[in-house]
């Protein structure tokens, strides 16, 4: 598949997996690829503490406002900003009447009253500030670090607990509009990330089918990260299973065709293209970017 | 140095680790390792995968009551399982702190309540504390042994008491409801232009569910309050352990390291490290004179060149943080060539826990 064909397939990517799956090296080697390839990016942190900042090279944490990433080659860029729901809130605030009264009661605590009394309420914050972001066209595409697997469901599924719950008002119909957003494949996608290991394979079937099932979202290919090259070692006869020649080969090839085991059983379940990164023992932005690059003109 | 004896002294051992370095599973095996020393152990997950369950080869029996794991002939402790339940965690506290049944309703029942159980966050954290406390206090176990929720933050945990005894306690609803009159609050009109701004964002229902709550609540703040001294308490206990798990991918060494940081910052200190997954290495003696003349060894030799060049980065990675550490215990527990999926695989796993271990791995 073209690279950018690739990446201008919605105006939106959320790429979402379980902790310890790689998700943000994925999702700043992402932003890196669609940058080479031309495009204008945003990068969205969602995350209170730095994470991806050191993937593309920033020294310090970014802010609510853009920071620039530097991109070594290509003729695109990145911008990179980090959006909290308490950020969110404030701006959605400043929007309404006794702005100033509201900006007060932030530092008092009202956010957690707020959305205890309403929940999914900061979540719908974060995505109608990103659907602000999509619908003012500041990139070609943008790229959301997305919480781990199980908070993403929750983050992707606030607007339509929201909208059935509120009859009316601004929420019900900001709500309508994420929903909307969520629902169009050509202006956002989920991708999700996994290891071919039991464990988070299971969680990214169940991720996948409550996704397309109960929001209706859709998913982009999925990214199977840290996959090991696979070619069952031959172990002759003569050689001593003691050995640690042949107890390394013994490993390896259990590992492999467990790995090979999951990816199959992952394909089987989740009818969707996937792009297998190779395992990195360096990880940096540019490396990633250049997996993914490959892995996408393999794609048909 | 050996993680044995923490497992056989403490009487409550939280385990703390970023996601996807085997929590979960490492507390399970924590738990084996006590039983099999003769302790009487319940592990306390709080794992919505429920993978705990299907490890121990018990799915779909865990729930909010311990659950007794059988163990092989022989063993002289036993092994006890639960799955924390906030929601119904909650509702005991609240049942044990109302004046009487129709208090437990009007709380129970209201929307707000059932908000804070199942999102204020800390809540979870908090339930996780009272259930510790619980169990403690139960004379059937002598050990608990608790995985902290997938927390980005682990100091959560320990100020999650003190956290929810100041929201409810805060003193923006002190605000929101006047002082009494004639035993009725009323909504103080100063704070009427406020309300109508969080009405327009919550709606004006869910807000009509806040002010009753806090309503229903009243006369309960002293003895949540008594209870979160206590429960803090528990979790500063010299017999209390915190047994920090990481992986050796530089992600979770930097989390683990956080979390060191984290509690040196409350003035706890850590009790042992367990790094998990580690890849072994293997001898590389060459065995020349036993190779096949006619056979091609190299992607053989290749593989166990990059599996011990791997193997070495790996310890290299997590050196510095076994060294702040000390003088804690390190467990260095390999991965397992196959995914940990029975309760034999917990056995293994357990075995390298309490191994007699140097500072630097001997695998």
């Amino acid at each position: 598949m073209d690279q950018i064909e690739f990446f201008t397939a919605s105006r939106i990517i959320v790429v979402a997996g379980k902790g310890g799956v790689g998700k943000t090296t994925v999702s700043a080697g992402l932003a890196m690829a669609a940058a080479q390839a031309g495009l204008r990016v945003l990068f969205i942190e969602l995350d209170d503490k730095p994470s991806a900042e050191k993937f593309l090279g920033s020294s310090t944490s970014w802010g609510y406002e853009p920071t620039e990433i530097f991109v070594p080659s290509g003729t695109g860029h990145i911008s990179a900003r980090r959006i909290t729901a308490t950020k969110a809130l404030t701006d959605y605030l400043d929007t309404r009447p006794l702005a100033k009264f509201s900006r007060k009661l932030i530092t008092n605590g009202i956010v957690e009253l707020v959305a205890t009394a309403a929940p999914g309420i900061d979540d719908l914050l974060v995505i109608g500030k990103i659907k602000a972001l999509e619908g003012e066209r500041v990139a070609d595409l943008i790229i959301v670090d997305g919480p781990p697997a199980g908070q993403a469901i929750s983050l992707l599924m606030s607007a339509r607990a929201l909208n059935n719950s509120i009859g009316g008002g601004p929420i019900h119909q900001q709500s309508a509009e994420v929903l909307e957003l969520l629902r169009d494949r050509a202006r956002c996608q989920v991708m999700l990330v996994t290891l071919a290991e039991a464990t988070p394979v299971s969680e990214m079937i169940d991720t996948a089918f409550a996704l397309e099932d109960e929001i209706g979202v859709h998913l982009a290919p999925l990214v199977i990260n840290a996959v090991e090259p696979v070619s069952a070692l031959e172990i002759p006869e003569s050689l001593n299973l003691a050995s640690g020649l042949a107890r390394a080969a013994q490993f390896q090839n259990t590992r492999t065709a467990q790995q090979s085991q999951e990816i199959a059983r992952l394909k089987d379940r989740l009818a969707i293209p996937a792009l297998e990164l190779p395992f990195l023992t360096t990880i940096d932005s540019v490396a990633v970017a250049a997996a993914i690059r490959h892995q996408i003109e393999l794609l048909p | 140095m050996s993680v044995g004896p923490i497992i056989a002294d403490s009487s409550i051992i939280i385990c703390a680790g970023s996601g996807g370095v085997g929590k979960t599973t490492t507390a399970a095996a924590i738990g084996i390792a006590a039983a099999r020393a003769g302790r009487r152990v319940v592990v306390v997950t709080i794992d919505p995968a429920k993978r705990l369950a299907d490890t121990l080869g018990i799915s779909g029996k865990l729930g909010n009551e311990p659950h007794r794991i059988e163990l092989g002939s022989g063993e002289t402790g036993q092994l006890w399982a639960m799955m924390l339940d906030t929601q119904e965690t909650f509702n005991e506290v609240v049942r044990q702190y109302s004046a009487d049944s129709e208090q437990v309703k009007r709380i129970t029942s209201n929307r707000f309540f059932l908000n804070i159980s199942n999102n204020l966050s800390g809540t979870q954290e908090y339930m996780a504390a009272e259930k510790l406390f619980q169990l403690h206090s139960d004379d059937r176990f002598d050990l608990v042994v608790i995985d902290t929720p997938p927390s980005r933050d682990a100091l959560n945990f320990l100020d999650a008491p003190s956290r929810l005894v100041r929201f409810l306690d805060h003193r923006v609803y002190r605000m929101l409801l006047a002082p009494t009159t004639g035993g009725l609050r009323v909504i103080s009109a100063a704070m009427q232009p406020l309300l109508r701004t969080i009405a327009g964002v919550v709606s004006a229902k869910a807000l009509d569910d806040v002010l009753d709550f806090f309503r229903a609540f009243e006369g309960m703040e002293s003895g949540f309050r008594a209870r979160a001294s206590e429960v803090a308490g528990l979790l500063r206990s010299p017999s209390t352990a915190y047994v920090v798990i990481t992986s050796p991918s530089v992600e979770a060494i930097e989390e683990a390291d956080y979390f060191i940081g984290q509690l040196a910052a409350a003035q706890l200190s850590i009790s042992a490290l367990i790094v998990n997954r580690l890849q072994p290495s293997f001898d590389e003696s060459p065995d020349l004179e036993n190779r096949d003349p006619a056979f091609d060894y190299s992607a053989l030799d290749e593989n166990l060149t990059n599996l011990n060049a791997r193997s070495a980065l790996q310890l290299a990675s997590v050196a510095q943080l076994v060294d702040r550490v000390a003088p804690a215990p390190v467990a260095f527990v390999p991965l397992l060539s196959q995914d940990v999926a029975s309760p034999d695989a917990l056995g293994v796993i357990a075995t390298h826990v309490i191994a007699n271990q140097a500072r630097t791995s001997g695998l």
